[in-house]
């Protein structure tokens, strides 16, 4: 075994290992050397022998076999060993560990020892780690020492009463009185240590908090004397008189002024004071300028002196410390709601931050610059937000691009500079914009009918210099097909005039569809324009022909169910090819159907007056999301409807008759939109056979919601069994079955059977219902089906 | 529970720890969580940011002193140029103590830096504002160590 060595010379030993592997063996060495010590008897080296642990355990190994030790050693009469034993238990002793309560006897006899130094180390491993038991034990004495000792104990019992105030909330009250009398004291370190306490009592229990408001005078002379006294050499720090107490009864006096005018008051003046005659030169007449700051504004001070705060905060934002800076802007950031006006006298320089070198800085600059702009300054900003945009760090490209497009719909100045910004954005950051961007882009370029023709040439350029931004090019896709017409048409007032041919405009729209860089989605954008393109050029349906049968047998599922459709219409339903593909109407926003993410151009299919007027045949990929695999009730191009109004043909577009006539019947069926009125539910026979009856009832929940009754009964001779009741509903209805009352229907009507149907219509289409009986009677199954058109309660419209 | 600071570190530029202070009581794998995150977060700043990090719901303030890294948590509605401060303060302390510090000062009388902490924080709180009183406590309790040494007759370490 080899002997210990001094403690300098096993960090030396450690030290100069060359690799992890050589360290760990020096340091297995040692703690065996030093396990085996602490099993010896005293030998004068202990104190040294866990210093050593106390080493190997800083650089991470296992050190648990010392906890005893440390319980020991803390024991000794030796000073030498009880400060390393004391040392190694704040280090390797916490609550959870159960030799920690082994030292509570230790620290309480030491308590109460001699000599200072012994008693401080007890009184600071107890502030440290003490547990709440050993609080509750040791209470009594810490009180005891606040009120009758020395400073240089008072000011550490102070902040062991803190530690056990912390730990057992309810010890508190013991310590009101002594914390009282301790800001009498004149050294400052009892007097910053009462600061603290009384905070922990204040924060602790409101109650308390105002019994301490009594003290705000004395405070305040306090920190008269600080600020206005001469230089003191104990206490200067570049000139400020002992900015830690200041620090710390400015923060009191703000918890004892909030909320409350006349402690306020009382303290407005040494505010106004402090504030003026503290010395920004240097960090820390700057930190507590900063306390000061945070105090006014907390706090119910007047409003030159919150003035006087945001000055300072304007001042801070010149300075050149960065950490000035950014901590003028979290603060600024803080009061930006309340005190907009004052922060908006400081926007410039806010602004200029945004091309500060720090990105915290930045990120802060960010912040608040998005949270100033208004209507009066939205030009201004906006052209700096995008200059900021064009060479922010990544990770704020994100949070500016929705941050800019926020402040743009809350005060954009008129649609054209709206379309402007949002199409600055995508050019410069279309990576980062979240995906309902696209849609909204879409929504606001429809809405804004004088600029289609301005929109679609500007997105045109901006296609042919760049097509790796997606949601750009999505967007430019979408109104090259839309708008295509106005495209090639070639004059246009607001941009100058370009030559497009429909050759162009195809070539752009094939690159897109051929290029590595295009993500599927926007594949089928470009394919979708490039097929709408056909009704608005003349001479080269041909070449869109042979583009849309290719791309028939394309690996994408997407892209080649859209082809083989699209090669059905040119084929087969060429006639209704015009009607299909004409101009969308305007999209209202936020229509209840609308959803976001995957963008697929199809975000008409969400719209409600769209679907009513066009029917795009993609909407057949619409799933048969209907509870029951019955007919399709409005779709199936073999059903024969009644001759309905046009409207039944939306969900199939292929058998749409005669929907080019965008208005008639259909404009008429949609003039039905006001919400019926909520009068008690009439019943409505549905159905009568063969002795069955069903009547229905309906009630209306909400806008779209609706719940229908139906009553079967039956009247004929003969009991009917496994009675049951299938419905169907358009398909953009959802519908909801409930479970019936029952299946049996006994003869002569003696009982009934009902059943609860739960309807939701989201897109306000005309409500219809189909419903199924089946039931058994005398052994023979029987089935019948019956059209509900009409819901009593509701308007033609079937609202 | 909260207190002032939460912690202090001091590492060297390669993340070696050189002292740790913990102000609330947390476990071993905690304490090994937040020293990495720490090492990693401050080593990998700019040289000319500002000292202010955010970390989960702390504001951890660094500063460099010649090899060694200083860092100091703090509860978020405290005040980070005080906190700056605290920090001057400490290696002042430590420079006056050992006549102009150096990491390996430190590394070498790694007890002492925590002696000279534990007369200037307690609990997480500033326990003395002004330098010589700390620095007298200091010599003080030194003298009394020798002192009570020479009386036992045994060695020093």
């Amino acid at each position: 075994m080899s002997p210990s060595v001094p403690l300098q010379e096993m960090i030396r030993a450690i030290r100069s290992a060359r690799t992890q592997c050589e360290e760990r063996g020096v340091i297995q060495r040692e703690c065996a050397a030093i396990r085996a010590q602490f099993r010896q008897a005293d030998n004068g080296g202990r104190s040294h022998n866990l210093a050593k642990l106390l080493y190997v355990h800083m650089l991470g190994y296992p050190a648990h076999f010392g906890q005893m030790e440390c319980v020991r050693m803390i024991a000794s009469p030796r000073y030498s060993e009880k400060r390393v034993g004391y040392l190694g238990a704040m280090m390797l002793l916490d609550e959870k560990q159960d030799a920690s309560l082994l030292i509570t006897n230790s620290i309480k006899n030491d308590l109460s020892h001699s000599n200072q130094y012994v008693q401080s180390l007890a009184l600071c491993t107890l502030a440290c780690m003490g547990s709440a038991e050993m609080c509750r034990d040791l209470a009594p004495e810490i009180d005891r020492l606040l009120r009758a000792s020395n400073s240089y104990i008072k000011k550490k019992a102070a902040l062991c009463a803190v530690h056990i105030v912390r730990k057992v909330h309810e010890l508190g009250e013991l310590f009101v009185p002594a914390a009282r009398s301790l800001l009498s004291e004149k050294n400052h370190g009892v007097l910053h240590g009462a600061v603290v306490l009384i905070i922990e009592l204040c924060e602790q229990n409101p109650e308390t908090l105002e019994r301490f408001r009594k003290t705000v005078p004395d405070l305040v002379q306090i920190m008269k004397g600080l600020v206005l006294s001469g230089y003191s050499p104990e206490h200067d720090v570049a000139g400020i008189s002992d900015p830690f107490l200041q620090v710390r009864i400015l923060r009191l006096l703000r918890i004892l002024g909030r909320n409350n005018e006349g402690a306020s008051d009382s303290m407005n003046d040494l505010l106004a004071q402090v504030a003026t005659n503290t010395d920004s030169t240097k960090t820390v007449g700057n930190a507590v300028l900063y306390e000061t700051v945070l105090t006014v504004l907390d706090i119910k001070s007047e409003s030159g002196l919150r003035v006087l705060a945001v000055n300072i905060l304007g001042r801070f934002l010149l300075n050149n410390d960065r950490n000035i800076r950014y901590i003028a802007m979290t603060s600024l950031q803080k009061i930006v709601g309340t005190d907009h006006n004052a922060v908006q006298r400081h926007r410039g320089t806010i602004v200029d931050c945004l091309k500060d070198q720090d990105a915290s800085v930045k990120r802060r600059a960010l912040e608040l610059s998005l949270a100033l702009v208004s209507a009066s300054n939205i030009r201004s900003m906006m052209k700096e937000l995008l200059l900021f945009l064009s060479s922010c760090p990544p990770e704020l490209r994100a949070h500016a691009a929705s941050g800019i497009f926020n402040a743009a719909e809350r005060y954009a100045p008129s649609q054209r500079w709206h379309i402007d910004t949002m199409l600055h954005v995508l050019i410069t950051a279309g990576g980062d914009v979240r995906d309902e961007t696209v849609p909204n882009l879409i929504q606001l370029i429809t809405n804004a009918s004088e600029l289609h023709c301005y929109t679609v040439h500007k997105l045109y350029r901006a296609l042919l210099l760049d097509i790796s931004q997606q949601s750009l090019v999505q967007v430019a896709c979408w109104c090259i097909g839309e708008y295509g017409d106005l495209l090639l048409k070639g004059d246009c007032q607001e941009t100058e005039p370009v030559q497009v041919t429909e050759d162009d405009a195809l070539d752009a729209l094939e690159t897109v569809l051929q290029s590595h860089m295009s993500s599927p989605a926007t594949r089928g954008f470009a394919l979708t324009a490039t097929m709408k393109l056909s009704t608005r050029i003349t001479d080269n349906v041909d070449r869109i022909r042979s583009i849309v049968s290719i791309y028939g047998s394309c690996i994408d599922v997407e892209l080649q169910q859209r082809a083989v459709e699209y090669n059905a219409l040119f084929r087969k339903y060429d006639h209704m090819r015009a009607a299909v593909l004409e101009r969308m109407p305007v999209i209202e926003k936020n229509s209840p159907g609308h959803t976001n993410g995957e963008s697929t151009g199809e975000a008409v299919k969400d719209v409600p007056t769209a679907k009513m007027k066009q029917g795009e045949p993609l909407l057949l990929q619409q799933p048969a999301n209907q509870v029951c695999d019955l007919l399709d009730l409005l779709g199936g191009s073999e059903e024969t409807l009644q001759p309905g109004p046009a409207v039944d043909c939306l969900v199939s577009g292929l058998s749409v008759h005669a929907a080019g006539t965008a208005g008639g019947d259909l404009l008429d069926l949609l003039g039905g939109f006001e919400p019926a009125e909520l009068s008690p539910a009439p019943q409505v026979l549905a159905y009568d056979k063969g002795g069955v009856t069903l009547t229905l009832s309906c009630e209306k929940q909400s806008d779209t919601g609706l719940t229908v009754t139906l009553t079967a009964s039956n009247s004929s001779d003969s009991d009917l069994s496994s009675f049951t009741l299938q419905a169907a509903v358009p398909k953009s209805v959802q519908l909801h079955m409930k479970a019936p009352s029952g299946d049996s229907l006994p003869a002569r009507g003696t009982a009934k059977v009902t059943q609860m149907v739960v309807l939701n219509n989201p897109n306000k289409v005309n409500l219809k219902m189909r419903v199924r009986v089946s039931y058994t009677r005398q052994g023979s199954p029987f089935q019948d089906t019956v059209q509900i058109d009409s819901f009593p309660g509701l308007d033609a419209a079937g609202q | 529970m909260l207190t002032c600071m939460r912690f202090l570190l001091l590492f060297s530029r390669q993340g070696k720890l050189r002292l740790q202070k913990w102000f609330t009581p947390m476990s071993e794998r905690e304490k090994k969580k937040i020293i990495r995150d720490m090492t990693t977060m401050v080593l990998a700043r700019q040289p000319r940011s500002c000292n202010f990090l955010h970390w989960k719901d702390l504001k951890v303030i660094y500063k460099r002193y010649a090899s060694l890294y200083f860092c100091l948590a703090i509860e978020n509605q405290e005040n980070e140029l005080i906190a700056l401060e605290v920090i001057h303060r400490y290696v002042e302390l430590l420079d006056k103590y050992f006549g102009n510090v150096c990491e390996l000062d430190i590394i070498f009388n790694f007890e002492k830096a925590y002696f000279i902490l534990d007369e200037f924080l307690i609990g997480g709180e500033i326990q003395e504002t002004s330098k010589q009183m700390v620095n007298r406590s200091i010599e003080a309790s030194d003298m009394l160590q020798e002192t009570m040494e020479e009386y036992m007759s045994k060695p020093a370490f």
